[in-house]
């Protein structure tokens, strides 16, 4: 099954260059997407959430076992691998007509940037992960690089920059890693135990490459450049999938592997975390490009992630996890947003925009949507994942959710004034005025967005089903290396009293 | 049935909201207001039966998330204050939606206003219902949502739409703190549901544990983050500015959001969660001394504004201090009764105003006001039952709410409570003061407005109707209630901390204090009679004679200039220069762009450069996993 959906875009990929005409391969590949959502959607049906085993194992050896085509998916996988089948479709969907030129290698990146993320999330071999997880970012250069803005060259030779100083240590660390523990098998790196001062450095080396993907401060700089100069289903997919890897990796390899060095790190990951928040979203306050604007609030919102999922306890790694998804599915749409009037005025500066409300009423309902659910607000998906990441912070640290939950501040500050700005005002602009509401196609990326935002937000519970076993152990071995934790102390007379009357 | 009461408005909400234009505005209004209607008939009758006696209930809807030890459910919690909050909410929302179809008879966007209207009460209701302080949150933050839309209405104007964002960040502040209460309550009593948190204070009296780098008491700390929440919903000082502005939205908003319900969110969290301060007496004291500056503060100020909205608005911050410092002397029947009479009266007042603006075709500056009463005598006669109600004239519901919250603080007898009790006595006369300012400036005195231009007309039955039904509950609400709210020990059933011997000493005042409101309240009548009407003129002078005190009062004690200088201002320098200092001077410069100037000559280089990345990437890659190929193989 999972190497089905690993090589079905692949093969799709070939097919669309093969046919090499713009029509036909737009619908082979929302085809080929859409299959893959339902093989995604079997996969969800038949997961057994009362486990953290990794489960639809696929093994067959290669180069005399030492690197194995090695599959299988446990919740945290499952939950990833579900939101890039949902976005792709939605991508493909969204650059139906806006991109007209060498449509089908187009498509073809897209869809052989599936198979590659599908491929992150599934794969129990490390050299296989490596190999997926570097080689995933190539169509994304591609993507920027061809069918870019004005200055793709130099965005995409930034991204370039960053993942490569992260990469080479990465491989380094993971190579040592394989000598040390005589094994590639991911679970089997998950339960081996590294001597604790060797913890460090590996930590270190598997950091440098996630926190360039996540990405956080002050690794961030390439991905605002990444996201103007991207076209709309590429800003898509890059905030939706593309950075997740980020907290993937920290969640596979760096917690579970490198616990003690966990425990003793944190306080560097809640720094630049805590930087991250408030740095971030006092920028995004003075953007004048929507699109930048957005790509400074993921990084603040990766900075969540990131704080959650070191506050070392469950509520922080599920709430870390929710944020993940939540933030796949609304910064995906706030890119798509964008890229709605991006086609129709071709420019993304906020001021050029005013009063939308008024002609493209349907677009502002949706815009808002997504927005409150950008600033967490209750009953969106922001809100379950960034209140139990927060929650989860303030048991670990009350500093840090203290000055995480700023961000909530100022992020109601940066996109209700976008909002505003963008949306209310006087429609005074003749050609802002000449622009239409939503076409069906647009509806067609929106209404699924939206339904996603509003499912999670009122009722996650099939989301964060599948997030308990392997969240719980994964829990377990870090409570090993003894992570702090704010105590409660009680008087010794109330306690006692407490402990006689156990029933209040 | 409380599951209908609290859905049919979300009902309302959908249909209009996305049949919207399709449906037409008749079809929207009929929608949203007939479902209202029956939400509050339902609303009374469970009030009824909790008068009766029922007891408290809660219906579980579903599981909302959980995780680790948190579970947190959707639940509709039924108790008397409750169901006391379920008929404020429903009945004034009823009332408000029919009042909106004179109101907004004209407007284009008649569906979308009367969706918003119906999504405020289903947020409202969902906050009052909560079980959980998730779920409060919930309606917290859904109640904060509908006041950006409604306060935004009028989007095309910059002044709307920049006090929607002013009053959901001023908000935000606010949250901040509750959701680090919620936090500290978990880490505290390993629950989020109301009732067991309730239920496990007494065993927690003492707890510490460590915030921000000292040990500090628990249920203290909490205890005043939740009211650092409570502080933003009901504008209490310092976290204020976004009501007055928030009067940019239409005026029937302003009677159900920013008068009878939203605003008195807070009010309700202190009340709900009274147990929890009770336990903590160092917040309550932090609660009298917020409640009891707010109330002098607003007032303050409210007798120098000229627009009548914004009159009514400082009254109605006013007003929610007086609730918060009630509460905060443990006098929470009295917070709540002063909740319920200020609900009809303000509502009263607020959907006056709008009839009196509605007659001057939207002018709200008192200044070009004058002898209307003639012009508009039912809603002249409505304000005055609103302005008489307010001020605390005998036997209507200000009598009794107000006066029970002053003898309650005096009853206390703390060091707060005292304060509390001569500036709560202070701010009464102020509010008779600038109450009869608006009406006689409105009323009264000589037309200042253009008769060719304004043709004062009394508003439609559909807004007069409400009006009459508010007005018999200003008028009503006390004495029927009062018993109630400030008396019997069968009324609360446990739903707040209730003491009804303390209310018994509120009867046994020394007659000077009983006799004082009273006092304050004619004074303040006798000095506005004097000012606007006996001698026309006098105001200015005293405006001549004092021109600092006036300015600073006009200008709202600064806050506005003050946080704009400290706080957004320097929020927008700060993030420009983090930009172009920290992101494109320090780590670009640095890092990407220094690393091209390395390779070769800056720019020119790094567009050969680029030109074969990907290869060098691909290769790298390539490259390395050969090597460990290599050399895991030769190694095995």
């Amino acid at each position: 099954m999972l190497s089905a959906m690993i090589l079905l875009p692949v093969a799709a990929a070939l097919l669309v260059l093969w046919l090499d005409d713009a029509g036909r391969a737009r619908l082979v590949a929302l085809a080929t997407t859409l299959v893959l959502l339902a093989m995604g959607l079997v996969l969800w049906a038949g997961f057994d959430s009362t486990t953290a085993a990794f489960q639809f194992t696929e093994r067959h050896e290669l180069f005399g076992g030492l690197f194995s085509w090695h599959l299988g998916i446990d919740g945290i996988s499952l939950v990833l691998i579900l939101l890039s089948v949902f976005l792709m479709p939605l991508c493909v969907l969204a650059g139906w007509d806006s991109i007209r030129e060498r449509v089908p290698e187009y498509l073809a990146a897209f869809l052989l940037m599936e198979a590659l993320m599908i491929g992150v999330f599934a794969a129990m071999d490390i050299l296989l992960f490596y190999l997926f997880f570097e080689a995933g970012l190539i169509p994304m250069y591609l993507i920027i690089g061809i069918w870019g803005g004005k200055r793709r060259i130099y965005a995409s030779y930034k991204f370039f920059l960053y993942t490569l100083l992260g990469s080479v240590l990465m491989l380094l660390a993971i190579l040592w890693m394989i000598r040390e523990a005589g094994t590639t098998d991911i679970p089997a790196l998950m339960a081996f135990d590294f001597p604790a001062e060797a913890q460090t450095w590996l930590w270190l080396a598997f950091f440098a490459s996630f926190a360039v993907k996540m990405p956080m401060w002050p690794v961030h700089t390439w991905l605002p450049d990444a996201h103007v100069e991207a076209p709309t289903a590429g800003s898509m997919i890059l905030a939706g999938v593309l950075l997740k890897m980020g907290g993937y990796g920290f969640i596979r390899f760096s917690l579970p592997m490198f616990p003690e060095a966990s425990v003793e790190l944190m306080w560097l990951v809640f720094a630049l975390s805590m930087v991250a928040v408030v740095y971030t979203s006092l920028v995004a306050l003075a953007q004048a490009d929507m699109k930048k604007l957005i790509a400074y609030s993921s990084v603040a919102h990766m900075a969540f992630v990131t704080g959650g999922l070191f506050a070392l306890n469950t509520q922080g790694i599920e709430g870390a996890m929710v944020v993940m998804v939540s933030h796949g599915l609304v910064s995906a749409a706030l890119f798509f947003c964008v890229g709605v009037i991006y086609d129709r005025l071709h420019t993304r500066e906020i001021d050029r925009y005013g009063g939308l409300t008024a002609n493209m009423p349907r677009y502002a309902v949706f815009f808002l949507l997504f927005t409150m659910a950008s600033i967490a607000l209750p009953g969106t998906s922001g809100f379950v994942g960034e209140f139990l990441a927060l929650l989860g912070m303030f048991r670990t640290s009350s500093w840090l959710a203290v000055v995480m939950a700023t961000g909530v501040i100022l992020g109601a500050g940066y996109m209700l004034w976008l909002y505003g700005r963008v949306a209310f005002g006087a429609l005074d602009k003749d050609d802002v005025a000449a622009m239409p509401d939503l076409k069906p196609r647009e509806w067609a990326v929106m209404l699924p967005l939206a339904a996603g935002v509003l499912a999670i937000g009122v009722y996650p519970a099939p989301l964060l089903a599948p997030l308990k076993q392997p969240v719980a152990s994964l829990v377990a071995r870090l409570e090993r290396a003894g992570p702090p934790a704010v105590e409660v102390s009680r008087p010794a007379a109330v306690a006692a009293r407490a402990r006689a009357e156990p029933a209040s | 049935m409380i599951g209908i009461l609290v859905f049919l408005p979300l009902l309302g909400f959908l249909v209009a909201g996305i049949g919207n234009r399709a449906i037409g505005n008749l079809a929207a209004r009929l929608v949203t207001t007939a479902a209202l209607f029956v939400s509050a008939a339902l609303a009374w009758a469970i009030f009824l039966a909790q008068l009766g006696g029922e007891g408290a209930y809660t219906v579980t809807l579903f599981e909302w998330f959980t995780s680790g030890g948190l579970s947190v459910a959707w639940a509709l919690h039924v108790d008397m204050l409750v169901a006391v909050m379920l008929v404020v909410i429903t009945s004034v929302s009823a009332l408000v939606h029919l009042y909106s179809w004179g109101y907004m008879a004209e407007d284009p966007s008649q569906p979308r206003f009367f969706a918003y209207l119906s999504l405020f009460t289903f947020a409202m209701l969902m906050l009052v219902t909560a079980d959980s302080l998730v779920q409060l949150f919930f309606g917290w933050e859904g109640v904060g949502l509908a006041s950006y839309l409604l306060i935004g209405f009028w989007y095309q104007k910059p002044s709307a739409w920049n006090a929607a964002i002013k009053a959901f960040i001023v908000n935000r502040v606010g949250d901040f703190g509750f959701m680090l209460g919620m936090f500290a309550l978990f880490l505290v009593f390993g629950t989020l549901d109301i009732g067991a948190i309730l239920g496990g204070v007494a065993d927690r009296k003492g707890a510490t544990f460590a915030f921000l780098g000292s040990e500090v008491d628990a249920l203290t700390t909490i205890a005043i983050l939740l009211f650092i929440g409570a502080m933003g919903k009901s504008a209490q000082l310092g976290l204020h500015t976004w009501l007055p502005d928030a009067m940019e939205g239409p005026t029937p908003v302003s009677a159900l959001i920013h008068a009878a319900t939203m605003v008195t969110a807070g009010v309700f969290l202190v009340c709900r969660m009274s147990p929890l301060f009770e336990a903590a007496p160092p917040a309550r004291d932090l609660v009298v001394w917020v409640g009891a500056a707010t109330a002098l503060f607003a007032a303050t100020v409210a007798t120098t504004q000229h627009d009548i909205k914004r009159v009514i608005a400082y009254s109605t911050c006013s007003q929610l201090g007086f609730m918060f410092f009630a509460a905060g002397v443990g006098a929470y029947g009295a917070a709540m009764f002063h909740l319920f009479t200020h609900a009809f009266f303000k509502a009263l007042l607020f959907l006056g105003a709008g009839s009196v603006i509605h007659a001057m075709h939207h002018e709200q500056d008192m200044r070009h006001y004058g002898a209307l009463w003639r012009k508009i005598p039912m809603t002249f006669a409505a304000m005055v039952v609103g302005t008489v109600a307010i001020t605390g004239f005998f036997y209507t519901a200000g009598y009794y709410s107000k006066d029970g919250v002053l003898f309650a603080a005096f009853v206390r007898g703390t060091e707060p409570a005292r304060v509390a009790f001569a500036v709560g006595l202070f701010a009464s006369f102020l509010t008779s003061f600038y109450s009869w300012r608006l009406m006689f400036l409105t009323f009264f005195g000589a037309a200042r407005w253009d008769a060719h231009h304004h043709h004062p007309h009394e508003s439609p039955p559909s807004m007069l109707v409400p009006l009459a039904l508010l007005a018999a509950g200003a008028l009503f609400a006390g004495v029927v209630f009062h018993h109630g709210f400030i008396g019997e020990e069968g009324f609360w059933r446990g739903a707040l901390v209730h003491d009804p011997d303390f209310y018994h000493r509120l009867h046994e005042v020394p007659a000077l204090v009983h006799h004082a409101p009273t006092i304050a309240m004619a004074l303040g009548f006798l000095i506005a009679l004097r000012q606007y009407v006996l001698k026309p003129g006098a105001a200015a002078d005293f405006v001549r004679t004092f021109p600092t005190l006036h300015r600073f009062l006009y200008r709202k004690w600064y806050f506005d200039e003050l946080y704009d200088a400290l706080l957004v201002r320097p929020a927008k320098r700060i993030g420009g220069l983090f930009w172009k200092g920290g992101d494109l001077g320090l780590i670009d410069r640095f890092g990407p762009d220094g690393l091209s100037g390395l390779v070769g000559e800056g720019a020119a280089a790094a567009r050969r450069f680029q030109s074969g990345y990907l290869y060098v990437y691909a290769m790298v890659m390539l490259v390395g996993l050969a090597a460990a190929t290599t050399w895991l193989v030769t190694r095995g």
